[in-house]
């Protein structure tokens, strides 16, 4: 248990925890505006993962359609994110159009959206199966692998994009939330939704401003996720997303800072453990560490307990 | 005499079902899908209890029904066949007969026990929450398999197939569809009893207002832990059926897709209607065998139907009506005048 042994699981654990966290925040910003947990945003993770390979490898040449010239890496990367960011946020958007928005004029009850957001989320899953088949995808190599050795620690470039491209992310997330108008009216739709349409806002805008903005974030992770550990396969939004589900309400969902604390601890708790016990015991760990974390604190480290009235 | 309702429904089902396979006259298909259909009418009629009559969110059905199934097969396997896993049998073949529905039992109540993990914490939670919780326990339940290798881990268990097979041998009679119509019968029957007694009642009170029950002296934790025993007691009967009509289980068939499944029977037939979770049941599994031709496709075609279940009429076949409130004119061979005054003073 030497020093370079807790530095290398730290940096191991601070990637793993970014993908995490960018994650929860989705699922908190459609928690936060709409009260419901969009149980698909760990299948939008891996359809932005999807469409991140789709592209990247019609980008670098490697499809069945060639382009008749070849790319140079730094338009290669930045295309490549934006447009998945863009595809995913549609999809997202799809999702709400068609099944949440009629539910909610409806005035479905809530026990109606959240089985169709847990039915859309195994439609995403078993459609990808089926239209794509069930082998494994490699993700395609966007940038170069340069390993840096300090000391008895090895460190990809990898590894400090990500870290480094989460937290740049968080934190233009944190300024839309906070700073903007339209992150004004997310959390004003969070505190008090009825009053948010006399204000003049339409809160149907908003609510399709959230979905992109989770949905964008969901791909980023997609992206980096392929890009540290280059196989896809068709259940890795059930794999990842729902861990970072875990995180989201371990943080207390509803709460942005909370999914990105959650994200982090719920990182470190997994490395670490993988690093003593055996690796399968890694996920159940973390359903352990949830059922505990809602035992003791129902609503998350951060969360607001909602009050009903009698 | 006048109440020759029910009796005369359990003889048709028994001609339909045990006769001609005790005859032969039945494929092994043919046997296999209404072992099938039997499974999924006790795993429906069990979670209607929870979701329907309760009115909380279970969605990890299927994990409780993967305990029964792996205690149940663990017991016959380990003390009637030679095997790879355990060595030797222990006690020998003719006693299956005997030793199988106490198997059973045994898988029902190890996976009433396991339910104490979803009913303590529905104390304080309720809705969302409690979701994720059971979709938790779903997830432990698979996790903790998986990393038990001495019973096969991930890559399954099986060895039931000589127990059913030893059965045979010793009375030809096709004893899981005899055992499983006897299950379902009984489930059928107890948890009706259960809706129309005291009890049921005041689960119903839960579901409609909590707090107001409390204050009505209903004690609403001793009542949680009631129901999700015995919904998840007869979850587990309806898993170890199920592990010795497949005779080869692996932790991945008691996972979401499974709970999918269930939960979508409770809701195409109604929150609150045995009658119609029994019909959705028997629909519901045909419809998945008629899909077997498409492939992987049908796996897209279950949560699509729920998808376009709540988008257009989300409460069900049924709603929460029974079967004879749609036909009125047949409640006088199901149940006596007395009853049908008393049920219709407290339904108005």
């Amino acid at each position: 248990m030497t020093l370079d042994f807790f530095i290398q699981n730290f940096i191991n654990a601070m990637q793993w925890g970014s993908f995490l966290a960018l994650i929860a925040v989705g699922y908190t910003l459609v928690y936060g505006v709409l009260l419901l947990i969009n149980f698909a945003h760990g299948d939008i993770f891996m359809v932005g993962a999807y469409t991140g390979y789709f592209i990247g490898t019609f980008l670098t040449n490697n499809f069945e359609i060639k382009l008749p010239f070849d790319l140079p890496s730094w338009v290669v990367i930045p295309v490549t994110i934006v447009a998945t960011m863009f595809i995913t946020a549609l999809v997202g958007v799809a999702i709400e159009r068609i099944a949440y928005r009629p539910l909610r004029n409806r005035g479905a009850h809530r026990l109606y959206l959240v089985i169709t957001a847990l039915m859309f989320g195994l439609l995403l899953e078993y459609g990808n199966l089926a239209l794509l088949g069930a082998s494994d995808r490699q993700f395609p190599n966007l940038f170069d692998k340069i390993i840096y050795s300090i000391g008895g620690i090895t460190v990809t470039n990898i590894k400090i994009y990500v870290i480094l491209l989460s937290f740049l992310s968080m934190g233009i997330l944190w300024w839309i939330v906070q700073k903007t108008r339209w992150g004004m009216a997310m959390r004003a739709i969070s505190y008090d939704r009825l009053a948010v349409p006399l204000m003049g806002i339409s809160v149907d805008q908003i609510i399709l401003f959230t979905f992109v903005l989770g949905s964008s974030m969901a791909a980023l992770a997609g992206i980096m996720y392929g890009t540290a550990f280059p196989i896809l396969r068709f259940n890795m939004g059930m794999l990842v997303g729902w861990q970072a589900f875990i995180a989201a309400v371990v943080g207390g969902i509803g709460s942005i800072r909370g999914a990105m604390v959650g994200g982090y601890i719920l990182g470190f708790t997994q490395i670490f453990v993988a690093a003593f016990l055996p690796s399968t015991y890694r996920d159940l760990i973390a359903f352990v560490v949830l059922l505990l974390i809602l035992a003791i604190k129902p609503t998350g480290l951060f969360g607001v307990p909602r009050r009903t009235k009698v | 005499m006048k109440r020759f309702g029910m009796p005369a429904l359990i003889g048709i089902s028994f001609l339909i079902c045990i006769v001609p396979a005790w005859l032969g006259w039945y494929s092994n298909y043919i046997q296999f899908i209404i072992t099938l259909i039997g499974i999924n009418i006790i795993l429906t009629v069990s979670l209607n209890l929870i979701n329907g009559y309760m009115g909380e969110f279970s969605v990890g059905h299927a994990a409780f029904m993967g305990v029964g199934a792996y205690t149940s097969s663990l017991l016959t396997v380990y003390l009637l066949t030679e095997n790879p896993f355990f060595g030797k049998a222990i006690l020998p073949e003719e006693l299956s007969i005997l030793i199988f529905p106490i198997s059973l039992l045994i898988g029902g109540v190890a996976a009433a026990l396991f339910s104490l993990l979803i009913a303590i914490p529905s104390f304080r939670t309720r809705g969302d929450y409690l979701a994720i919780v059971t979709l938790a326990v779903n997830f432990i339940f698979k996790s903790a398999i998986e990393n038990v290798d001495a019973i096969g881990g991930p890559r399954g268990f099986m060895g039931m197939g000589k127990v059913v097979k030893a059965m045979d041998n010793l009375v030809s009679f096709p004893w899981l569809i005899f055992w499983t119509f006897l299950v379902v019968v009984f489930s059928i029957f107890i948890i009706r009893n259960f809706i129309n007694s005291t009890m049921g009642k005041s689960i119903v009170a839960i579901r409609d207002d909590e707090i107001a029950s409390e204050l009505m002296t209903v004690n609403t934790r001793w009542l949680k832990i009631v129901a999700f025993m015995l919904s998840c007691g007869l979850a587990g009967v309806a898993g170890g059926l199920h592990a010795h009509t497949v005779t080869f289980i692996n932790p991945s068939s008691y996972f979401i897709l499974q709970s999918t499944y269930i939960l979508v029977m409770v809701y195409l037939g109604g929150m609150g209607s045995l009658s119609g979770s029994v019909i959705s049941a028997i629909l519901f599994t045909i419809l998945l065998e008629m899909l077997r031709p498409l492939d992987v496709w049908r796996w897209v075609a279950t949560p699509l139907l729920l998808i376009i279940l709540m988008l257009f009429r989300p409460t069900g076949i049924m709603g929460s009506r029974e079967l004879l409130d749609v036909f009125p004119k047949l409640k006088k061979y199901f149940s006596s005048l007395q009853e049908r005054l008393t049920n219709a003073f407290i339904k108005s």
